[in-house]
């Protein structure tokens, strides 16, 4: 099976990157006043460096220091008896009890709905917070869940043949959000 | 040190002789990340569910049978215990019906420990079922050899390139050959220590040193690994008596000195204290008995989930 490359779009560049950041810091800022209930939680991976960027923004801003933590939902898949690798499983890290807490779900990309369904799953395993909001960097489409961000980036319509690929400065040396077209060939 | 493209790919798993290091590897850093589901207030995620797992031990077990259980309720499957004495194989049931029927129940995983060498190699070569050895005779037991490993790891910051001494009644110990295996693969030295009635020469064509003394074969050893002599597995020859034994091979705060300053001190369990390891010496601060007790419910986690999830890679649409 080959992959040929058709074409490839730039969604944010790197300015771009940065102010859609500071943008969804100030909105769960404004929506979440009382910060020392507020709980940021990243869904590994890609939504770990985001919630580390927002969480950044917003101390700085308010000089303060908000909870946070890191979510990996492989124990919580949907599919995992029927996928045919075993994903690797990454370490969860949520350093408090989440019980009344203001949780802010973070992922780069919001798809079918089925990654944050799974990570509203382990959530429960550590507390009943008083709410969950989600925060995605792009909103790409194609739910199969009930399920909405409360903060998006940019809503990209999208096709199920393209990706849609958030690169981090900590991880592929540069802030950029890229759409692709995978054209499959078999 | 994780293997980002690595696959698991075993229906069973029966021992450590022919895993890869990155399939052992792979185990490790899977339980790793499963002991933070073990420190959680509510342990169970859902993972396996709708899965059953059925324990069919023919010899006693206390420590092995409960953290399999454990590690497959926490993984939300279903169990099943199958102790021998109430089952059909007191009427005459040879082990192979039994394991027929069990998959004509359509369970999904059998976890098998038996008197006879090799009875869990049989086993999986007939059934669809998922095999995971809990101990065959003297031959394997891999899951102990697995969270041995990982406490070592966590205690010496690494599992390549140390020393460990195996000492007692090597002969009968499957323990010691899943540990030979496993820590030969990740380049350690491994020392068999006992009379030679427990550690014939023949050993060394497995790749370990043999040593007939304490002082030794404790030289400069970075774990100590304590066995059990196995009474049930013995005739009568072996040593002249217990207190004979200890005399020569008991591990105690005067012996342990053979061996480097920041040593540990492993034993699989269960311990006869007093005979291969001296009661004050299990209790100290060197002893990490009960560290690899606690691991042991991760590892088997690791080995349930890397069996039970997923299908075969074939069935991939990825």
């Amino acid at each position: 099976m080959s992959k040929r490359l058709k074409k490839e779009v730039l969604i944010f560049d790197e300015k771009a990157f940065q102010r859609v950041i500071h943008r969804i810091a100030s909105e769960i800022i404004e929506k979440n006043p009382d910060l020392d209930n507020l709980v940021l939680i990243g869904i590994k991976k890609g939504g770990s460096y985001l919630k580390e960027r927002l969480k950044k923004d917003i101390e700085d801003r308010e000089s303060c220091s908000i909870y946070s933590g890191d979510i990996d939902i492989t124990l919580y898949r949907d599919d995992i008896s029927k996928i045919g690798y075993h994903p690797k499983i990454e370490t969860t890290e949520i350093p408090i009890n989440l019980d009344d807490k203001y949780v802010v779900l973070i992922d780069d990309v919001l798809f079918t709905g089925r990654t944050v369904r799974a990570a509203m799953d382990a959530i429960f395993d550590f507390g009943r917070p008083k709410r969950i909001q989600l925060a995605v960097m792009i909103d790409r489409g194609h739910r199969e869940l009930p399920i909405q961000a409360d903060y998006v980036g940019k809503v990209v319509p999208t096709s199920r043949k393209e990706i849609v690929e958030v690169y981090f400065k900590e991880l592929q040396g540069k802030d950029c959000v890229i759409l692709r077209d995978l054209n499959e060939t078999r | 040190m994780r293997q980002d493209n690595f696959i698991w790919q075993r229906k069973d798993l029966l021992g450590t002789y022919d895993l890869s290091k990155e399939e052992i590897l792979y185990l490790l850093d899977t339980a790793k990340s499963m002991e933070e589901v073990l420190e959680r207030d509510v342990k169970k995620v859902p993972t396996l569910r709708g899965k059953s797992v059925v324990t069919l031990f023919y010899e006693p077990s206390t420590r092995t049978r409960t953290s399999f259980e454990l590690a497959a309720k926490i993984l939300s499957s279903d169990t099943i215990n199958i102790s021998v004495p109430s089952s059909s194989a007191t009427k005459g049931e040879t082990i192979f019906d039994t394991v027929k029927n069990i998959e004509a129940m359509s369970a999904d995983c059998i976890i098998i420990r038996h008197n006879m060498s090799g009875v869990s190699e049989f086993i999986a070569n007939q059934t669809r079922l998922a095999v995971v050895n809990a101990g065959d005779g003297s031959h394997e037991h891999p899951s102990q050899a697995l969270l041995d490993l990982l406490t070592i790891r966590d205690y010496k910051g690494k599992i390549e390139g140390l020393k460990i001494a195996i000492v007692g009644d090597v002969l009968h110990s499957r323990v010691a050959r899943s540990n030979l295996f496993a820590l030969k693969k990740l380049n350690n030295t491994v020392n068999f220590v006992g009379p030679v009635t427990f550690v014939p020469q023949e050993f060394e064509n497995l790749g370990a040193h043999v040593y007939h003394n304490l002082e030794e074969g404790l030289a400069d050893v970075d774990v100590v690994m304590v066995l059990r002599l196995q009474k049930e597995r013995m005739g009568r020859c072996f040593y002249p008596s217990e207190r004979e034994y200890a005399g020569f091979f008991s591990i105690n705060s005067s012996t342990i000195k053979y061996a480097k300053e920041d040593v540990i001190v492993m034993h699989p369990g269960p311990v006869n204290r007093g005979v291969e390891i001296s009661s004050d010496l299990l209790d100290s601060k060197r002893s990490v008995v009960l560290d690899q007790v606690k691991r042991g419910v991760a590892v088997r986690m690791a080995i349930l989930y890397s069996l039970l999830s997923g299908g075969r890679i074939e069935d991939s649409n990825k």
